[in-house]
């Protein structure tokens, strides 16, 4: 039986989540047989064939004016027609920002379950499990579907897209009926953030600042390093609640749950809550100056030392590699 | 204006988790329950427009066992005018049965306004605001970090990845809150006094056939880190060829 998987699009581009989604979709198909179907909302075309290459062998192309910006009532109504025209074993989302709001709305339009935010998806005895972190990360769990089709939606930066080599996905035409787009609800701006930043859920490397840092003044030892190693800046708890930094920097359990290739926590003890939103790291640096900080026994480096002296100087290391090339 | 604000009852995020005997959910012995952090942004923001209209009525709906009551009476003693409280002993009902059950309620309410953190902080899916909207037939606005209320229509603005979007909702709506919202009030002693006499109508929750099944709960690995590289800036060479050729990551 076919997967289906949503293809996000943001202002005509296909995000890069759906090409990982993509990813572990042809893995799940090897496993469960059947074919792996995109279905997009959109405008205009983003560009769909080209998903040949990341694992689809056909995309459902939705159109509508209103489709441009995310448009909850419309993207649902387009996932349904497609769930009936395909009717796949599993459908599968990114946890991103717009599959975390869509997805649910999805899985009570069809009366089934949904899996928010899941690390593994297996095959066992011919049936689908899901694991996804609970309590930040504190624990996980794995959840077993009751009807069909199963719903997962998949953590950004977890799964890897396929190094392409397949051939063209064909597109296809989704009728969607034109009232359905007509909502409640639109997105009538989107505010851009300074362009180039990567949004911490989808960073390679993060760079974050706690108390130790004494005053937001001095986050920009933390900038100037980020800027260094290409990463995105965050934050621990007490720093949001004191103002210092904006709750869109929040790493941990009431915050966002991480897991680059790189965290470096400079200044950070390492309450349990933080530990919960990023233990699952590739690789952990700890830059603290009390030996006893929780954070060392979490971190794969730890260095004792005053971020005043400890920052810039490896700031300055990693400047000079870059020069290296 | 009648605005309904959806809580849970969950463990509070000092938890040290543990498996509970079924091998499946939370160990809940020596856990201190809370109500769960982002539904208070969602009660804050209620109150307040309440407060700025200067009349409706602000109701606490949650789900749960026999101590969901405490938590009510904390919303209760917040601000919230009354409580209903749909009574359930099944041990973490999936999120679709919590929607059905929720939305059967709210049918019958039938506010201007359901209100709810945009995720429980035990089982983190995130999916109970948007299924009650579904199921409602409302719209939802999901995740806001700033509210502006006109009347019947709101302007609202969401963290998406690398900015904001702004979204406008014609009431009645579903809106979930995230951190950043608003300043939630801690009850004051009054408010404690008087929630004591303010009512919680229980009643047995409806909810509906399950469509998730937990299999299992862990731990994660515990990581074996714990390397400390040196001390001072001395040791920065190291670290970074570490990072370099031993890890590999930059």
């Amino acid at each position: 039986m076919a997967i289906l998987v949503f293809i996000e699009q943001r202002d005509g581009q296909v995000r890069s989540v759906a090409r990982e989604v993509l990813g572990e979709a042809s893995r799940l198909a090897a496993a469960l047989g059947g074919p792996v179907i995109g279905v997009c909302a959109a405008a205009n075309d983003p560009g769909l064939g080209a998903l040949g290459q990341a694992g689809a062998s056909e995309v459902l192309l939705a159109t509508h004016e209103s489709f441009a910006r995310y448009e909850p009532a419309g993207y649902v109504a387009a996932i349904a027609s497609a769930v009936e025209r395909v009717k796949p074993q599993v459908v599968l989302f990114s946890a991103s920002s717009m599959g975390r709001d869509l997805a649910p709305r999805v899985a009570a339009r069809l009366g089934v379950g949904l899996a928010s935010d899941c690390v593994s998806v297996a095959v066992e005895g011919g049936r689908l499990q899901a694991t996804r972190p609970v309590f930040a990360g504190k624990a996980s769990q794995t959840l077993a579907f009751r009807k069909s089709p199963a719903l997962v939606s998949l953590r950004p930066k977890v799964f890897a897209p396929l190094a392409g080599n397949g051939g063209a996905a064909t597109v296809v035409p989704l009728a969607v009926a034109p009232d359905s787009a007509a909502a409640r609800a639109r997105v009538i701006d989107v505010k851009a953030e300074s362009a180039g930043t990567v949004d911490l859920t989808e960073a390679e490397i993060i760079v974050s600042g706690g108390r130790g840092l004494k005053g937001p003044e001095n986050f920009h030892l933390i900038e100037s390093l980020a800027r260094a190693l290409g990463a995105t800046v965050g934050a621990s708890r007490a720093v949001v609640d004191a103002g210092w930094r904006p709750h869109s920097d929040q790493v941990g359990q009431t915050g966002k749950t991480v897991s680059p290739k790189l965290y470096v926590a400079v200044g950070i003890s390492g309450a349990i809550q933080h530990l919960a939103g990023m233990s699952s790291s590739r690789c952990i640096v700890a830059i603290n100056k009390d030996p006893d900080a929780p954070i060392f026994k979490v971190a794969d480096y730890g260095l004792v030392g005053d971020a005043f002296e400890v920052v810039p100087a490896l700031t300055a290391a990693v400047q000079r590699l870059n020069a290296q090339g | 204006m009648l605005q309904v604000v959806c809580i849970k009852q969950v463990a509070d995020t000092e938890t040290r988790v543990k498996v509970g005997a079924d091998g499946r959910t939370l160990d809940p012995n020596g856990v201190t329950w809370i109500l769960n952090p982002y539904d208070e942004f969602a009660l804050e923001q209620a109150l307040q427009i309440k407060e700025k209209l200067g009349a409706g009525e602000v109701v606490a709906l949650s789900l749960g066992g026999a101590s969901v009551t405490a938590t009510l009476r904390n919303a209760l003693a917040m601000g919230a005018d009354r409580a209903i409280h749909l009574r359930s002993d099944t041990i973490q009902p999936d999120p679709l049965s919590v929607a059905g059950a929720l939305a059967a309620e709210l049918n019958a309410l039938q506010p201007r306004l359901v209100w709810m953190g945009k995720q429980a902080v035990d089982d983190d899916q995130a999916q109970v605001g948007p299924m009650v909207a579904q199921l409602l037939g409302f719209p939802a606005v999901t995740a806001i970090a700033h509210m502006e209320l006109d009347g019947e229509r709101a302007v609202l603005e969401r963290e998406i990845e690398g900015g904001r979007e702004v979204v406008e909702v014609t009431l009645p709506a579903v809106i979930t809150t995230d951190k950043g919202l608003n300043q939630p009030r801690y009850a004051s002693l009054k408010g404690i006094m008087a929630a004591k006499k303010k009512p919680i109508d229980e009643k047995p929750a409806a909810l509906p056939e399950p469509v998730l099944e937990i299999v299992s709960m862990a731990l994660p690995r515990t990581r074996t880190g714990g390397r400390v590289v040196g001390s001072g800036v001395e040791a920065v060479p190291e670290l970074v060829r570490l990072l370099r050729e031993e890890a590999k990551v930059i």
